[in-house]
């Protein structure tokens, strides 16, 4: 439980390889989880390394427990009133469940994107400032360059920088999307789960959001739970596959779509079943 | 199985069949049925056009015998005084604001905490036994409120503050203020609740306390339902009668002070209903008058209400 939070960038540089991994290259490891919806067993022994600056996709079929675990992450998954887990998720080597890990400490280090897009009710400059503020940060000029850089980190600047104070919810929904992406980024976050980001979108958005991911996991760890394989192939260096509360196989994703070892995932993959 | 056999003989498309034919009646209750709610819209149209009308007419025949430019500046409102009647409405109307900001005070910032523990803290079980408290709380007859305010509050203060008339603006006010409390809470509870969970989650996702998202997320979107109960709560406080009648004295003073007996608008109007004054007489058309003044009041309230809540809705 000491320490172990990594010089990020450098490890990254110095390894080429996955095979060279260390626990320092982890994000998160979760050890032993278990999550109970009131009576309903939801996550079975889940044990799951998360390494950084990778794109960590999480397939399986509808109520497989993928979205609740990418909300244990987190732990937004606690405002569920009924929810019990057992064993403990690590994050940068703390137990995330610990009495003392304060919540808001953890959100800050792990950004999230949702299914849906839920931009607040408020101009884009002050969607993007909300996390920054909460945090303390008030200086003007320090905000309007966290807004540029977070538009333009999100794929979005181009299209809104002459209308920042406009409200949100006049964006398309693509945009939206990149909004909360932007807004998620504005605090600088260490790891960013992805909640199935494009699933209301079309496919030219939901192209662009792909492409973003593919730049940000330069200088984010992203974790996205999707329901569309290809996705997963184009975009993800890992993949793991639940069914029914339990990870049946995670490795790497070319491995896992050209040669899966389990019947099970070889058969949702091919696509049949789920 | 035989009975399913049995019914599969029948196409449902021939029962629907059968029972239309049987049920002619139904279209004309199509028709009736409407007719019967326009004419039920019609009566509470035609009702509140009547009460402004009485309202307008007989305060024409008010201003004939006062001069508007008397009821609006006059200093004093004397009318039982034969000799020199004074009929300035300034110290009704200062009562009754007085007596109405006081009850927005106890009642905005408590209503308000108790919408937000509510909405954002308590659980479910605390929601649901909190809630039917303060709607038992809202259904108390005011004229309980009334004598609350007079045998207990009243002596209470009078402990504080020595110089405190029996009769006073303080006490009615703070006892209104209880009153409309449950209002304020209650309906901007429903307006924080129905704020979209996805959004919260935007925001705790970033790391936001509870306190940050009720703040900052849930009260502003819900500002058009919160404004909307403040504005019509304090409609209620400034229409309400039998607490400020009870408690609050019928001496009419154009001032700042709180802890001397007051006179409302709505007192004044019971007070001359109870029989003080004969049909016809300057007194008696004066009650119009003054009623017409607190219907602008509500009226300019509730146009308030609306044009705050367009300007600051959030649209999501």
């Amino acid at each position: 439980m000491s320490t172990l939070v990594a010089p990020k960038k450098e490890a990254a540089d110095s390894l080429d390889n996955y095979k060279n991994l260390n626990d320092n290259n982890k994000v998160y490891q979760t050890k032993e989880l278990n999550l109970w919806y009131g009576s309903n067993h939801a996550l079975k022994q889940i044990n799951l390394d998360i390494y950084e600056n990778e794109v960590t996709a999480i397939i399986g079929p509808s109520g497989c427990g993928k979205s609740t675990y990418i909300k244990a992450l987190n732990r937004m998954i606690e405002m569920v009133p009924s929810v019990k887990t057992s064993g403990e998720i690590q994050y940068r080597g703390r137990n995330i469940f610990d009495k003392r890990y304060g919540v808001e400490e953890l959100r800050t280090k792990v950004g999230m994107v949702f299914q849906k897009p839920n931009p607040f009710p408020k101009s884009i400059y002050e969607n993007v400032v909300y996390g920054p503020r909460i945090h303390g940060i008030r200086d003007k000029k320090v905000l309007n360059q966290i807004v540029e850089k977070s538009l333009k980190g999100a794929a979005l600047w181009d299209e809104v920088k002459d209308r920042l104070q406009d409200n949100a919810y006049g964006l398309s929904g693509g945009q939206q999307q990149r909004l909360c992406i932007a807004r998620c980024l504005a605090i600088e976050p260490d790891v960013i789960l992805m909640d199935e980001p494009t699933s209301a979108l079309d496919p030219i958005s939901t192209l662009k959001v792909e492409e973003l991911v593919q730049v940000l996991k330069k200088e984010y760890s992203i974790i996205i739970v999707t329901h569309n394989m290809q996705q997963a192939a184009r975009i993800s260096d890992r993949t793991a596959f639940f069914l029914n509360g339990e990870v049946v196989e995670f490795a790497e994703t070319d491995k896992i779509f050209s040669n899966p070892t389990d019947k099970r995932t070889e058969d949702y993959i091919t696509g049949r079943f789920g | 199985m035989n009975i399913q056999q049995e019914e599969k003989a029948f196409s449902v498309q021939e029962l629907i069949q059968q029972k239309k034919s049987k049920s002619k009646n139904k279209l004309k209750s199509e028709k009736i049925v409407p007719v019967i709610l326009l004419l039920t819209a019609i009566v509470s149209v035609l009702t509140t056009i009547g009460i402004v009308v009485t309202l307008f007419v007989e305060t024409t025949t008010f201003f004939s015998h006062v001069s508007i430019k008397e009821f609006f500046t006059a200093q004093k409102w004397y009318p039982f005084s034969e000799t020199q009647g004074s009929y300035g409405i300034l110290p009704l109307i200062s009562g009754t604001l007085k007596v109405a900001l006081i009850a927005a005070v106890v009642a905005v910032p408590i209503g308000l905490a108790v919408a937000i523990f509510l909405s954002e803290y308590a659980s479910d079980r605390t929601r649901r036994v909190i809630k039917p408290i303060l709607e038992v709380l809202a259904g108390v007859p005011t004229i309980v409120y009334g004598f609350f305010a007079l045998t207990f509050v009243t002596p209470v203060l009078r402990e504080m503050i020595p110089s405190l008339q029996i009769f006073n603006a303080l006490s009615p006010g703070i006892v209104i203020g209880i009153m409309i409390t449950p209002m304020i809470a209650s309906l901007s509870e429903d307006a924080m609740s129905s704020v979209p969970k996805v959004m919260k989650e935007g925001a705790y996702a970033l790391g936001a306390t509870k306190l940050e998202v009720a703040i900052k997320i849930v009260i502003p979107a819900a500002i058009s339902g919160i404004v909307a109960s403040i504005v019509l709560a304090i409609s209620r406080a400034i229409g309400e009668t039998m607490i400020v009648a009870v408690a609050g004295g019928s001496t009419p003073n154009l001032s700042f002070d709180v802890t001397s007996s007051i006179q409302t608008m709505t007192a004044y109007i019971v007070q001359v209903s109870q029989g003080d004054a004969g049909y016809g007489t300057t007194i008696y058309y004066s009650i119009y008058a003054v009623g017409f003044t607190l219907f602008i009041f509500t009226l300019f309230m509730n146009m308030l209400a609306q044009f705050i809540s367009k300007r600051f809705r959030e649209e999501y």
